[in-house]
């Protein structure tokens, strides 16, 4: 037993502070992809050719049956070996954005559903065609109406955004990898790393909150 | 796709998918455990206890299950705790999906209509009994579902322990993709096994929702 | 508009035609060979019992509902035109720029302000510059009195302001003709009149008008032709006058019996 310090944290900030901020744009990018994924996903299964619809069921049969841990390990080291060299950030991103594209495109399809008839049919009386219809009338009010349970889907995606460490993308959990292999402090920097995981998710909530009065205010 | 190769793996997942089952098992039970712990203190009258079940349940929810699994499996030896990755695993994703938990039983007691405790407190219940007579039995019925999907979830979870050297279905794919050149088949095998499990275990959620909530 | 009243019954090609329209739903015949004709800047009413075909015929002028026989013209183009896929993808959206359709459950866009409900139409499809888009919502807003609700949501608005949009946003499209499906069915009595106040102006300037409505008295006012429909075919037609004093047929008189009583 070595005794804590955490005093030794104060000259690792530099590596702290940049792997906070990868880990903010790893999650913005990939919320990015989960979202347009999940509206396009939900788009096809509903109105894409049939010769679509069951290849993106299946897609997202497995992707939601199996952990994101094992997907990140396909995409990144699996695709490799096929000739598909994506790098490591890009991967982490792409399989994080995948991972929750399926689930929101799962909540979104519910919520293009329940869109009433008659705003199809407001749509297409003014001459809009079916994707403009789906763009500019039914997908905004579908997003609008399903903004609580995607922003849950993003909370958890902030903080699944850690497993993208294991596949060597700099962020905060490789920050705290890195000032530990030369410090052998891990409680330490874990514990900084797991505060600045909750300030993150805090605002995050924070914005989410200010998104769905935001909302409200169109209701 | 290589089935000769996938059948020749199959027993070496299937050995690791032992590990993976085991390890669901007994961070469900301790998950489940901490759940009700946590949220007989959040029900509390104390508010110690009440403020101690929110900050669990806040700190669990707020921060990554991998960090959690990081400090108590490199940081534990720091402050006395030295753990064989498999019981820090077990402990680590238990008191993990026991904060998700505790929230699934809280809302499902909070479901449960006041006028039912108004009713049995009118008919000289105390609290304790009223929530064990009355509320207990109806909440029951209703954290079926959400508990289920937690586990489900925590299945799928247990793949972090591999980060730990703990030798489940995912460190053994991991392994194997690193050595065959053949990721889609390693990955098939190691998803069928996964999804088996997650199906076995929505048939026996459904099994019980029948059983006990419907009606 | 106004180039419209100058040749009002004038041309010799009618603005709505439809011949010999027959719809069926399932086993069920609802249109049972309609012909209707309407000139331009003529105001049709069309009246008649509950599930007489009223709405679906109006449906099928716009297509939104397709016709299983029969043909539908518009300004001289067939709506219903034997193309099939992209074509008739295209076509229709075309078409139906040329036409104007008030439900009766308004079917603003609620995720939109007022503005936006009037002027998505002119931007997105007819290629209009955003601030002239404004200019003709705050036009046409100005004309069914609802000018100062352009930064509004529509949930903030009463029914008749709902309806007053719904008609705005239509006419920014300026249609050649204007459908309406029981406009103010859904409305409370009170702002009944508010919106058949803007339907009058509408007629005042001549636009092309098919109403179908239970209101006998705004028919008679409002209308240059009454249809009255039941079972699926026109029963009787011809100017109000004749249609509300002096119907010729029995179903006619029996469902006017009891509509102008109560
Ligand atoms: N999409 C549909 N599928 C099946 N039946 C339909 C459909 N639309 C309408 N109908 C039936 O067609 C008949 C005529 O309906 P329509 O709405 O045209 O009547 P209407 O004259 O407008 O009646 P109302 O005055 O009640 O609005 C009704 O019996 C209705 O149930
Ligand atoms: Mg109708």
């Amino acid at each position: 037993m070595q005794g804590l310090d955490f005093s030794v944290v104060s000259s690792y900030l530099d590596i702290i502070w940049v792997g906070v901020w990868w880990t903010a744009t790893i999650t913005v990018s990939a919320s990015l992809v989960s979202v347009l994924g999940g509206i396009l996903l939900a788009v096809a299964v509903l109105h894409g050719p049939s010769a679509l619809r069951y290849p993106m069921r299946l897609f997202s049969w497995i992707f939601m049956g199996t952990p994101l841990l094992l997907q990140l390990y396909l995409i990144y080291f699996g695709l490799v070996q096929i000739g598909i060299d994506i790098p490591a950030l890009a991967a982490g991103i792409i399989g994080l954005g995948l991972h929750f594209a399926v689930y929101n495109a799962d909540i979104l399809r519910a919520g293009i559903t329940a869109v009433d008839m008659g705003q199809t049919e407001g749509a297409r009386t003014l001459g809009f065609s079916r994707l403009q219809t789906l763009r500019y009338v039914i997908v905004p009010q579908a997003l609008l109406n399903t903004a609580p349970p995607i922003g849950g889907n993003l909370i958890a995606l902030l903080k699944e955004s850690a497993i993208v460490s294991v596949i060597g993308v700099t962020e905060l959990v490789h920050s705290a990898q890195l000032a530990i292999s030369e410090t052998y402090r891990p409680f330490e920097f874990y514990v900084i790393a797991a505060v600045l995981y909750y300030v993150l998710n805090l605002a995050l909530e924070g914005i989410l909150k200010v998104i769905e009065t935001r909302v409200e205010a169109t209701r | 796709m290589d089935f000769g190769l996938m059948a020749r793996i199959f027993p070496f997942f299937l050995e690791a998918a032992l590990v993976t089952i085991e390890l669901s098992l007994l961070s469900l039970a301790l998950g489940l455990t901490v759940a009700a712990v946590i949220t007989m203190f959040r029900l509390s009258r104390l508010r110690t206890l009440r403020a101690i079940g929110t900050l669990y349940v806040s700190l669990m929810r707020g921060t990554p299950c991998l960090i959690q699994l990081f400090i108590l499996y490199f940081g534990g030896p720091q402050i006395g705790i030295n753990l064989s990755p498999f019981a820090a695993g077990a402990i680590g994703l238990g008191m993990n999906i026991g904060a998700y938990m505790a929230e699934a039983m809280r809302g499902a007691i909070l479901a449960v209509d006041r006028g039912q405790t108004e009713a049995a407190r009118v008919l000289g219940f105390s609290r304790f009994e009223t929530m064990r007579i009355v509320v207990l039995p109806q909440a029951a019925k209703l954290m079926i579902r959400p508990l289920g999907v937690n586990a489900v979830a925590l299945v799928k979870g247990t793949a972090l322990v591999s980060t730990i050297s703990v030798v489940d279905l995912t460190y053994t794919a991991q392994r194997f993709i690193g050595s065959t050149y053949k990721p889609f088949e390693i990955f098939a095998v190691a998803a069928i096994l996964y999804m088996a499990m997650i199906y076995a275990l929505s048939k026996v959620v459904d099994f019980l929702d029948r059983r006990y909530a419907a009606a | 508009m106004n180039a419209a009243s100058k040749f009002a019954g004038a041309n010799d090609r009618p603005m709505v035609q439809v011949i010999d329209a027959h719809k069926s739903f399932g086993a069920f015949e609802i249109l049972k060979g309609i012909n209707l004709s309407v000139n331009k800047g003529q105001i049709v009413a069309i009246i008649g019992p509950s599930g007489s075909g009223k709405s679906t015929l109006l449906r099928s002028i716009n297509h939104l509902e397709a016709l299983n026989k029969g043909e539908v013209w518009v300004d001289g183009i067939q709506v219903n035109r034997p193309l099939t896929g992209h074509a008739f993808e295209q076509h229709i959206n075309s078409v139906r720029q040329r036409m104007g359709m008030v439900f009766q459950h308004f079917n603003l866009f609620p995720h939109m302000t007022v503005g936006e409900n009037v002027t998505v139409g002119p931007i997105k499809l007819r290629k209009m510059p955003a601030a002239r888009a404004r200019d003709l919502a705050m036009e046409l807003l100005g004309k069914v009195g609802l000018q100062d609700k352009y930064d509004a949501y529509p949930s903030r608005l009463s029914g008749g302001q709902k309806q007053r949009v719904a008609i705005a946003r239509a006419l920014a499209m300026e249609p050649s003709v204007m459908l309406f499906d029981e406009a103010t069915s859904a409305l409370d009595p009170e702002l009944v009149d508010e919106v058949n106040l803007v339907m009058k102006q509408l007629a005042s300037e001549h636009m092309t008008m098919i109403i179908v409505t239970h209101e006998m008295r705004f028919a008679s006012e409002v209308a240059d032709r009454v249809l009255f429909m039941d079972g699926g075919i026109v029963v009787e037609e011809g100017p109000p006058s004749e249609i509300f004093s002096n119907p010729r047929m029995d179903r006619t008189r029996t469902f006017l019996k009891k509509h102008l009583a109560g």
